[in-house]
């Protein structure tokens, strides 16, 4: 573990190379591990603290970041609250300068507008983990993402992987976008064109921009995929003009069953970064089927946030302190 | 006290005059007493006699801004109309319009005469008040235009909102033509919009920021420019933006149709890309937009097809940037920015020296009905002296204006306005 982890923040996958990603995903597999056992605790980051500052509603990913946390012996403090400008009082700002002057190591936040990850690692000392900004990136799903595809697929050069669903909402994907492609992998991106968000071809970084492939046609992108990522469908996108007539519909053109998965390559695996909507996008036999994988993306979810945890939250430390985990 | 004023040996340029060459400016009781090459060589030696005289001196026509927001009544804390007023003057403009989305907004006769009466007692750079289409700017209602008119108003916007009813906008064209005012439309179909925050491109979809389609402007001006030949009233566009719209004006302008528009200077040099990074300081309405938008709006300038520059100075505090993108109030300021900031573009060659000019003085004062500066014999005195050699770095915290919120904090740039004079007065001096 000689390699110091190059950044100070995890604000989103745009801003990690290959060797970074590596580097999570490695550490990670070590840390599997410590999960397996009948007493799931080291004490790589005792007397660290980590504050779990949720401002949009979570359960797995606050969750997980939390059990991340205790195994790794550090204090994990969660807040939760709302960002919707009804209950605002205090500034973003000045929660998050209170929370660092408590002596944060960590400060892990959730938020729903895109770009707070950003504001408050530029008003903080300690690390901060984007755990989703509005519309924008949630990287820590970006590398659970690939950590299991890695662990199901050999190689991420050349793999097809589609993923279907809401692109212009979801955070997920800009993440899975740049993380996949960085990696080697081929991403084809799918949905109507009311969910497909413009100048999407140029969001990567050109040497990657052949590494992606939009579709209208959902049986297209799945036609060879090795890996199939289902995104969830919101309710509210229905509301005003709406993004398409019904869920109905949207689950007759966009959603994955039984028949339409067997374009997928056969030993493709079907993901989901959850709360899964059960018959819109996913249809329950393929959710629960055999391969799916969605079960085993929340139990490698705890095993990269530990290694995210343990990569940012030692700072001013070399990064050989504390390990190997005992 | 000095009997009068010598501009000695500058640039002197006046497009509505075919003027540019080097002479001598003498200004007395208030008006350009004498203009030529050495016109006042006889009052140097006199006691009375203030002379300036710089190496690089450019003295232009009075400059005119059709689209400022002083914030007063209700936001002082960002901007009243003394500091407005002063930061006008700092950028060289004798005459600002000031736009009604204010606290209370400005659709009364009541606060038309205040910020005139306000403005009057301060002195300096001249207000205009521009009041509103429609009451509250909620796109209803007609507001008492001929009231406001006669209190001062030289012209109707429900500037930040958009009229989105053809029908009361058809109502605003044909009223306010009637007593001879322009209708200055914010160009932005909010349906398009809701939530927007940037240009829609590849620069909101990284970000995952709403976007605001060029198309939302498009629309407007398309359907307003039809409303505008079918009424036969005078229609103004505020800060084009895209290349859609300049198409449609240029169409316009070509069928003789009474359409006019403006460009603010941060829409001439920025583009989407600068908001990467969050930066709330580039948020603005409408967003910055691409390439292509910018080269067409330059053209435009150049051409005429834009017919003036206007700068939207839009002051805020740090409470409305300092937060959460999505929560940003938009806008920047630009008073005190755009001699400096547009001059590299004229020295760039994106549009000549005449059309800057003519765009800052004469082509704004015939849309909103003022007084024409011009550098005339016997004209009142209204000029801006500009120290063309200056070199400084831009630094919000040394303007006149309440405001900080500029992306432009750091910048290089070459040409300080030394002098501005309303009407005789000197109302702002800066030698280096």
């Amino acid at each position: 573990m000689s390699r110091p982890f190059p950044h100070r923040h995890l604000l989103g996958i745009e801003y990690l190379d290959r060797a970074d990603i590596e580097q999570v995903l490695d550490l990670a597999e070590t840390f599997l591990e410590i999960n397996e056992r009948a007493i799931k605790k080291v004490p790589t980051l005792r007397g660290r603290t980590v504050f779990n500052l949720f401002l949009e509603p979570s359960t797995r990913t606050r969750t997980s970041f939390e059990i991340a946390a205790k195994r790794l012996s550090a204090e994990a403090v969660n807040i939760s609250g709302s960002t919707s400008s009804a209950t605002k009082g205090e500034t973003l700002i000045d929660t998050v300068k209170n929370l660092d002057a408590m002596s944060a190591d960590v400060i892990v936040v959730r938020h729903g507008a895109s770009g707070a990850a950003e504001l408050v690692a530029k008003n903080v000392n300690a690390a901060v983990i984007n755990a989703g900004d509005g519309t924008h990136e949630h990287p820590s799903q970006a590398l659970l993402d690939a950590f299991t595809i890695r662990a199901h697929k050999k190689s991420f050069e050349g793999l097809e992987v589609a993923i279907i669903g809401d692109i212009a909402h979801s955070r997920v994907a800009r993440s899975d976008l740049f993380c996949l492609a960085k990696l080697g992998a081929n991403v084809r991106l799918c949905a109507p064109s009311t969910l497909m968000p413009l100048g999407i071809t140029k969001i990567l970084p050109p040497e990657l921009a052949s590494r992606l492939t939009v579709h209208s046609r959902v049986e297209h992108a799945l036609e060879g995929a090795d890996v199939v990522m289902m995104l969830r469908i919101q309710a509210e996108r229905l509301s005003g003009a709406g993004f398409f007539p019904t869920t109905r519909e949207y689950s007759r053109t966009f959603g994955l069953n039984r028949k339409r998965v067997e374009l997928a390559k056969s030993d493709a695996i079907v993901m989901h970064p959850g709360p899964i909507n059960r018959g819109v996008e996913l249809e329950a036999e393929v959710a629960d089927g055999t391969r799916s994988v969605v079960l085993d993306q929340v139990k490698r979810g705890v095993a990269v946030r530990m290694a995210l945890l343990y990569l940012l939250g030692v700072s001013g430390l070399p990064h050989d302190e504390g390990w190997p985990p005992s | 006290m000095t009997d009068a004023l010598v501009l000695r040996r500058v640039r002197a340029v006046d497009p509505s005059l075919a003027l540019d060459a080097e002479v001598d400016i003498v200004i007395e009781r208030g008006r350009i007493a004498r203009i030529g090459p050495d016109a006042g060589a006889a009052l140097l030696k006199s006691e009375r006699v203030r002379v300036v005289e710089l190496d690089g001196a450019l003295v232009l026509p009075g400059l005119i801004d059709l689209h400022a927001h002083v914030r007063e009544p209700g936001q002082e804390y960002k901007e009243d109309v003394r500091s407005g007023l002063a930061a006008a003057a700092a950028g060289g403009f004798v005459d600002i319009c000031v736009m009604p989305n204010t606290k209370p907004v400005n659709d009364t006769r009541a606060i038309t005469e205040m910020l005139v009466a306000k403005a009057k007692n301060i002195g300096g750079t001249r207000l205009h008040p521009i009041g509103a289409i429609t009451v509250g700017l909620k796109g209803e209602k007609l507001a008492e235009m001929a009231d406001m008119r006669d209190a001062g108003a030289v012209g109707v916007s429900d500037d930040g909102r958009c009229v989105m009813s053809s029908a009361v906008m058809r109502r605003a064209l044909e009223y306010a033509s009637t007593f001879g005012m322009p209708v200055i439309q914010h160009c932005e179909d909010h349906t398009l919009t809701e939530g927007a925050q940037v240009h829609e491109g590849a620069v909101s979809t990284k970000l995952g920021l709403r976007g605001w389609p060029r198309v939302a402007e498009d629309i407007i001006v398309a359907r307003d420019v039809l409303l505008t030949e079918y009424t036969g009233a005078r229609y103004h566009v505020a800060h084009v933006s895209t290349y859609g719209a300049v198409r449609i004006l240029r169409e316009a302008k070509h069928r003789g149709i009474a359409v006019t528009a403006e460009v603010t200077p941060h829409h001439l040099l920025l583009t989407h890309e600068r908001v990467l990074g969050y930066d709330t300081a580039c948020k603005v309405n409408p967003p910055l937009r691409e390439d292509e938008d910018v080269e067409a709006l330059r053209g435009a300038l150049a051409d005429g097809t834009i017919d003036c520059i206007a700068t939207d100075h839009a002051p805020h505090s740090s409470l409305e940037k300092d937060c959460e993108f999505s929560e940003a109030a938009p806008g920047m300021i630009g008073l005190e920015l755009c001699v400096p900031l547009l001059l590299g573009l004229v020295k760039a060659g994106a549009f000549p020296m005449a059309r800057f000019v003519d765009a800052l003085t004469a082509a704004p004062a015939k849309i909103v009905g003022l007084d024409r500066p011009t550098l005339r014999e016997g004209a009142r005195a209204d000029l801006v002296l500009i120290d063309t050699k200056a070199k400084y770095v831009i630094d919000p915290s040394r303007m006149r204006t309440k405001g900080r919120n500029t992306p432009f904090t750091g910048v290089p740039v070459e040409g300080r306005v030394a002098l501005t004079v309303a009407a005789g007065q000197i109302i702002h001096e800066a030698f280096a």
